[in-house]
């Protein structure tokens, strides 16, 4: 099990913007009726994005009484699942994959890169406070291992040097581009591929 | 190989585009409703013909378990629930199914709801795959407008709707019961069975649930014949299956081959050889992190499939084929895969919680060389104390490599972890836990 704890400096209230409150709408609609509690893990999810991917205990008391739930549940399950920041992570969150598959393609180098560019320690802001890293267990990307997540997006095939680069780009405010950055298409066997050959430039 | 035209997942590499109309160029959505008008027995009995085992890891036969679904629909509607929690290390099939191929996904979900009775299917997703949820949505509304999903789903008769809903980062949630604890808003503990989903699941009412894989291959079995995939593979162990080839090989990738296939064929011919040679080769883990590792001497006859693994103490898992060659300590790869299961523990039952850990740390200690010669038999101890005493299979599955290291590598623990304990140096250090030893030479 993994601890986790809410930040100290916890804002006062929390609110669904007006673009919030009509996703969280539209998927309590998704379960049946009376079961609005299954929304919680997506309204969780809904409040992070809208406050700068985290999520306050302000929160978590109003999803609690959006959905009619006791508060205690919703602190629950905020501590639960891992992709719940309970403290600030900066605008960019970047994961980086160190399981097995990815320790062993060298996904320390990755961890070296964020430690010169953001900050020395995981879960710590970079000097901006835009920023901050974390080894993470596997990401389910292992054959495109090393890789790393920012936000939403998996950067793949990376090593060291390409790293620095997009560490680079995401503290400047740009984002880079996802994907492979060894220019290989998805998840074929790069320059080695036996099978389905007639569809390759269909 | 498998000939290109038996492979279910001509899109697996993204060359012909994941959309409706390319799908059905490729044959899904050709005749869904011939299908199912041919009765739901007839679909149950075919998918036992084909007998397509579930391809989540642990090999359930599936045209066995959708007959465990009462027959007639009671008070309580039925529910399908697809497991996308992909997240054992090694493994990253599901992925390409949903952001390539949504739509053999998708009528696989209209077939096995209908077999089933259900008009309500939930797709589970793990949090991080928020891209390929996306994507999987686009299809999934590009089936409503087409009017495959909804009412009277491809003129079928059948209404069914589907429903997205996304994890956040827990492994455990990919055991079935935690995923059903899961939708219904709680925090990921499994649940005790019996009962079985099957008949008491999501909100208290029946429920399937398989994996993604296992339903995209759904539609392609019936159009071709049970008899046609179960022509695939050996006996028990018919059809495709993709592999994940990761780790130490020059050209990690997915590649759909048939089951039985030789491990050598897979890593030589398809993922380009291991990285320095074949006799660079040091240990293989066959189907994910939970499977236990297999030394290079086996992988040379070894074949891929449920019972050829089972015989050699392993398993074929998710069939993702970790490489790990000899440029790598393995005893660190395995406590790196320890202290994966320690941060995935639930937390609900104290064999696994506490369990994992103490592996995970005595294994670090072994990586470094600082333990001591009993721990190694102890370790083993520990192993056997976790399995088969938690409710769910995580801690067969956290304690399975362990012993897999043990069995195949405990030459090399016990080459670099050499001294006795402390207490027999005859060293007074009093917050020793042995010390009850010490009184005893005293």
């Amino acid at each position: 099990m993994s601890l986790r704890r809410p930040a100290k400096n916890q804002p006062e209230n929390f609110e669904f913007n007006p673009s919030s409150l009509e996703a969280a709408k539209s998927i309590v609609t998704k379960y049946p009726e009376g079961k609005q509690q299954s929304a919680v893990m997506a309204l969780l999810y809904i409040a992070q994005k809208q406050n700068d991917n985290w999520i306050p205990l302000a929160a978590m008391k109003y999803i609690a009484k959006f959905l009619n739930m006791p508060y205690i549940k919703v602190y629950e399950v905020a501590t639960f699942y891992s992709m719940y920041n309970l403290s600030p992570v900066g605008k960019y969150f970047v994961q980086v994959c160190t399981t097995t598959p990815c320790m062993i393609r060298g996904a320390n180098k990755l961890v070296e890169a964020c430690k010169e560019k953001i900050s020395e320690h995981e879960a710590v802001l970079s000097n901006d406070k835009s920023c901050s890293w974390m080894e993470v267990e596997c990401l389910g990307a292992c054959v495109n291992a090393p890789m790393m997540q920012i936000n939403d997006d998996y950067y793949e095939d990376l090593d060291k040097e390409k790293t620095l680069k997009i560490l680079d780009k995401i503290l400047k405010g740009e984002k880079p581009t996802p994907g492979s950055y060894r220019g290989r298409i998805n998840n074929e066997p790069e320059n080695n591929r036996k099978t389905l050959m007639d569809l390759k430039n269909a | 190989m498998l000939k290109d035209q038996d492979r279910i997942f001509q899109n697996l590499y993204n060359d012909l585009g994941p959309d409706l109309t390319s799908s059905q160029r490729r044959g899904d959505w050709v005749n869904t409703k011939e299908i199912t008008g041919k009765g739901r027995d007839w679909i149950i009995n075919e998918i036992k013909d084909s007998q397509l085992r579930g391809r989540g890891g642990a090999g359930f036969p599936t045209g066995l378990k959708w007959s465990f679904a009462p027959k007639e629909v009671g008070t309580r509607p039925h529910y399908l629930v697809i497991n996308g929690d992909e997240s054992e290390p090694g493994t990253c099939k599901d992925r390409d199914i949903l952001r390539f191929e949504p739509h053999k996904l998708i009528e696989g979900c209209l077939i096995a709801s209908y077999a089933i009775q259900a008009h309500v299917c939930y797709i589970y997703i793990r949090g991080e795959y928020f891209v390929d949820g996306q994507k999987l949505q686009a299809a999934i509304d590009e089936a409503y407008e087409k009017k495959l999903l909804g009412k009277n789903a491809a003129g079928t008769g059948w209404d069914l709707d589907i429903y997205i809903h996304y994890g956040a980062g827990a492994y455990i949630c990919g055991e079935e019961t935690a995923l059903l604890e899961s939708i219904e808003g709680k925090k990921g503990q499994p649940r005790l069975k019996p009962p079985f989903p099957a008949l008491i699941g999501l909100y208290g009412c029946p429920t399937i649930i398989n994996n993604v894989e296992t339903i995209a291959v759904v539609p392609t079995i019936l159009r071709r014949g049970g008899k046609w995939f179960a022509s695939l593979g050996r006996e028990k162990n018919t059809g495709t299956k993709i592999f994940c080839i990761s780790g130490n090989v020059n050209n990690p990738c997915n590649v759909e081959e048939e089951m039985n296939i030789p491990l050598k064929e897979l890593i030589e011919v398809h993922a380009g050889g291991v990285i320095g040679g074949w006799d660079n080769l040091q240990a293989v883990i066959p189907g994910g992190s939970s499977m236990p590792l297999i030394p290079k001497d086996k992988c040379e006859t070894l074949t891929m499939d449920f019972d050829s693994l089972m015989a050699e103490k392993s398993g074929l898992g998710t069939a993702g084929v970790v490489v790990i060659n000899k440029d790598q300590d393995i005893i660190k790869c395995m406590a790196r895969i320890a202290r994966f299961y320690k941060h995935e523990s639930c937390g609900q039952c104290t064999p696994c919680r506490e369990g994992s850990g103490w592996m995970w740390r005595m294994l670090e200690r072994m990586a470094k060389g600082e333990a001591s010669k009993d721990e190694i038999d102890m370790l083993g101890d520990v192993t056997k104390q976790i399995e088969g005493h938690t409710i769910c299979a995580f801690g067969e599955g956290s304690s399975w490599p362990v012993q897999g290291l043990l069995r195949h590598f405990k030459d090399e623990i016990k080459k670099r972890n050499k001294f006795d304990p402390i207490v027999k140096e005859n060293k007074n250090i009093p917050y020793l836990v042995d010390q009850h030893l010490l009184d005893k030479n005293a």
